[in-house]
C-alpha cells in the first residue's frame, strides 16, 4: 500500500518557486510551475546531496545552488553537468488546496 | 582516418568531445590523455577526497564505457610530445604519429613549483590527492604555502583531519586574486576559528630540510617547523606543445573569442588558454575554473562544427571550506569598493560595479542559499545591467526583479 503524504498548501509556494518539505525521514522539493501546476521531486541534488529548494527555479528547470547542476523538475531529468543522475519524482495529487504525494 | 584530435583528457577535453557528438559530428574523434585515468573532476581532490574515511575513486567525467558508446577513441597514458602543424600531425611518446584535420588543445595547467625546495607536495592529480591523504595525519604539523583556493581548501581538510596547520601567504591577505576583500575576510575568520595559524603579508626567506622535518624561515625571522610542506602557489598554463608548434602565447595559449589559436586548424579551451572576454571590454583573461572548462569545451565544439557564436559566459567559480560555500560570478577587482546586501541568516553578498555603473562581479561566502543569489547576479552581469547601488543593497528588492524581462527565458534555454 503506498503511503499518502500531505506536504503543504498550494498557497505556501509562489508561482515559479520551490520550497523544501521534510516528511517521514525524506526531504522533498515542491514546485509551483508557471500555469498553476505542482510538482514534487526528491529534495536533494543527485550530485552532492544539497537541498535543491535553495536553488533557482526558471520555468521548468531547478538549478542546484552548489554547482548549478540542472534538472527538469517535471520529469526529473538531469539537464546539465555536473548533475548526471536523474532526480526522483513523485506523482502529485491536489485536493482541497493541499499538495499530496503517494510514497511506495 | 583523419578527424578531430583532442589533446588533454580533462574537463575541457571531455566536455568538447561529448559536445562534438551532441552537435552531430560523426567523423573520427580521438581524445588523448597523458594520465592513466579516464577524465575525472578535480574539485573533489582538495575536498571530499581528502576527508572520506576510505580512499575514494575519481569522480568520473567520461568513463571508458561512455566514450565507447559515443564512438570517442579515448586513449589513456597517451602523452603527446609534439605537433607538426604544417603536416597536421601529432607525435606521441610511444613513437606513433596521428593525422588530424582539426586539433583541440585542452592541456590544462600545472602547479607552479617552489624554487629550490625538496620534498614539497603539490595537488593537481588524483595521485597527488592519494599521496596527501596518507600524509595528513592527526598529530602532524602541516605548513601550507599560498593562500589561494587550493591552499585554503587544503588547510580546511588538514584541520578537519586533526593536523595542526600553518598557512603562509606573502600577499597582505588571502584570496587576493579574484575575491573581494570583504569576502576573503569571512574565509580568513573561519580558518582562524578552526585553529589555522594564518600568516599573511610575510614572505619566505629560505626552506631547509632537517631530517624528516621542514624548516620554513620566514622573511621576518620567524621559523616554522613542519612534518609536511605543501605548496599551492598557483598554476601555470600547459603551453609546451603550443609554444614548440609556434602558436601565439599570451599568459596561456592565445585564442580569439571563438577559441581559435593563431593556426587555423588548431583550437584551445580550458585552463591552458587565454581569451578576450566581450563582457569585459575584450580584456584577455585566463580562468582556472571548473565551469569555464566545461563551457569552453562546449563552445569550442560549436566553433569547430562551424558555429559563429563568440564565447562570453560569465566567469563563475565556487570553493568549499568547512561549512562555508564561496561563490564568485564575474571578475572581481581585489581592492575595488563593494556594495553589500545582507541576506537573512547572516551571509552578505558583495557586488562590484565599474565606473559606468555596470555590475561586473558578485561574491559571497556563507550558507548554500547564496548560490541562488549569485546565479541571479550572474544573469545581471550577462545582461550588462546597471542596477542602482541602492537596489543592490536592499534585501527586500529581489535580484530577480532587476533582470530585464527576456533574461529568464534566455538563461533557461542556454
Ligand atoms: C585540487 C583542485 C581543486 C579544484 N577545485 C575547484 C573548485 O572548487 N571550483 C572550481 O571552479 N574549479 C576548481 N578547480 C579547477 C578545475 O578543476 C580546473 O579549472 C579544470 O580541471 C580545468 O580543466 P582542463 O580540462 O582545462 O584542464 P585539466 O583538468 O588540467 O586537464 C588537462 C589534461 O591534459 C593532460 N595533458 C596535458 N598535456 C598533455 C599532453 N602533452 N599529452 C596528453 N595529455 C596532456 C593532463 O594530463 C590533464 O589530464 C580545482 C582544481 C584543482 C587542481
Ligand atoms: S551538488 Fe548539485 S550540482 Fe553539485
Amino acid at each position: 500500500m503506498p503511503q499518502i503524504i500531505d506536504l503543504c498548501a498550494t498557497s505556501d509556494i509562489e508561482s515559479e518557486d520551490v520550497i523544501r518539505v521534510d516528511r517521514e525521514g525524506h526531504s522533498f522539493a515542491v514546485y509551483h510551475a508557471p500555469g498553476g501546476k505542482f510538482y514534487v521531486t526528491s529534495g536533494l541534488c543527485t550530485h552532492e546531496a544539497v537541498h535543491l529548494a535553495d536553488g533557482l527555479v526558471m520555468e521548468h528547470i531547478i538549478e542546484c545552488p552548489k554547482h548549478n547542476g540542472r534538472f527538469d523538475y517535471r520529469t526529473g531529468e538531469a539537464k546539465g553537468a555536473p548533475a548526471c543522475v536523474n532526480l526522483r519524482i513523485f506523482p502529485v495529487t491536489l485536493a482541497g488546496g493541499r499538495v499530496t504525494i503517494a510514497l511506495s | 582516418m583523419t578527424g578531430i584530435i583532442i589533446i588533454g583528457a580533462g574537463k575541457a577535453g571531455a566536455s568538447a568531445a561529448l559536445a562534438l557528438r551532441r552537435g552531430g559530428y560523426t567523423g573520427a574523434l580521438t581524445l588523448l590523455g597523458a594520465e592513466p585515468h579516464a577524465p575525472y573532476d578535480r574539485p573533489p581532490l582538495s575536498k571530499a577526497a581528502l576527508l572520506e574515511p576510505e580512499p575514494p575513486a575519481p569522480a568520473w567525467v567520461l568513463t571508458p564505457e561512455q566514450a565507447a558508446a559515443q564512438n570517442i577513441s579515448l586513449r589513456r597514458g597517451a602523452e603527446v610530445t609534439s605537433i607538426s602543424a604544417p603536416a597536421r600531425r601529432v607525435h606521441l611518446a610511444d613513437g606513433t604519429t596521428l593525422p588530424y584535420s582539426k586539433l583541440l588543445l585542452a592541456t590544462g595547467a600545472t602547479p607552479r613549483q617552489l624554487p629550490g625546495a625538496a620534498g614539497v607536495l603539490y595537488l593537481r592529480n588524483y595521485e597527488d590527492a592519494l599521496a596527501l591523504r596518507t600524509r595528513l595525519a592527526p598529530q602532524s604539523h602541516v605548513a601550507i604555502i599560498g593562500g589561494g583556493f587550493i591552499g585554503l581548501e587544503l588547510a580546511a581538510a588538514a584541520r578537519q583531519r586533526g593536523a595542526a596547520v600553518t598557512l603562509v601567504e606573502s600577499a597582505p591577505r588571502v584570496l587576493m586574486r579574484g575575491v573581494p576583500a570583504a569576502v576573503a575576510a569571512v574565509i580568513a575568520a573561519r580558518h582562524a576559528q578552526a585553529g589555522v595559524n594564518l600568516l599573511t603579508g610575510v614572505g619566505i626567506a629560505r626552506i631547509a630540510r632537517a631530517g624528516a622535518q621542514h624548516h620554513l624561515h620566514l622573511a621576518d625571522g620567524r621559523l616554522i617547523t613542519a612534518d609536511l610542506l605543501i605548496a599551492g602557489i598557483g598554476a601555470a598554463p600547459q603551453t609546451r606543445l603550443a609554444a614548440a608548434a609556434g602558436l601565439a602565447l599570451d599568459n596561456g595559449i592565445a585564442v580569439d573569442e571563438w577559441l581559435r589559436t593563431s593556426d587555423p586548424d588548431i583550437y584551445a579551451a580550458g585552463d591552458c588558454c587565454a581569451f578576450p572576454h566581450p563582457l569585459f571590454g575584450g580584456r584577455r583573461i585566463r580562468l582556472e575554473a571548473w565551469r569555464n572548462a566545461q563551457d569552453q569545451g562546449e563552445a569550442v565544439a560549436q566553433t569547430m562544427l562551424g558555429g559563429t557564436q563568440p564565447f562570453q559566459a560569465v566567469p563563475w567559480f565556487w570553493s568549499d571550506q568547512y561549512d562555508l560555500c564561496l561563490q564568485v560570478a564575474g571578475l572581481a577587482e581585489p581592492d575595488a569598493p563593494t556594495i553589500a546586501r545582507h541576506l537573512p541568516g547572516g551571509t552578505a553578498l558583495h557586488f562590484q560595479c565599474d565606473a559606468q555603473g555596470r555590475l561586473i562581479a558578485a561574491a559571497a561566502a556563507g550558507g548554500m542559499r547564496l548560490g541562488k543569489e549569485i546565479r541571479l547576479a550572474e544573469m545581471l552581469i550577462a545582461q550588462r545591467a546597471r542596477p542602482s547601488p541602492a537596489a543592490l543593497a536592499a534585501p527586500d528588492v529581489p535580484l530577480k526583479s532587476l533582470l530585464a524581462p527576456m533574461a529568464m527565458a534566455d538563461a533557461s534555454s542556454s
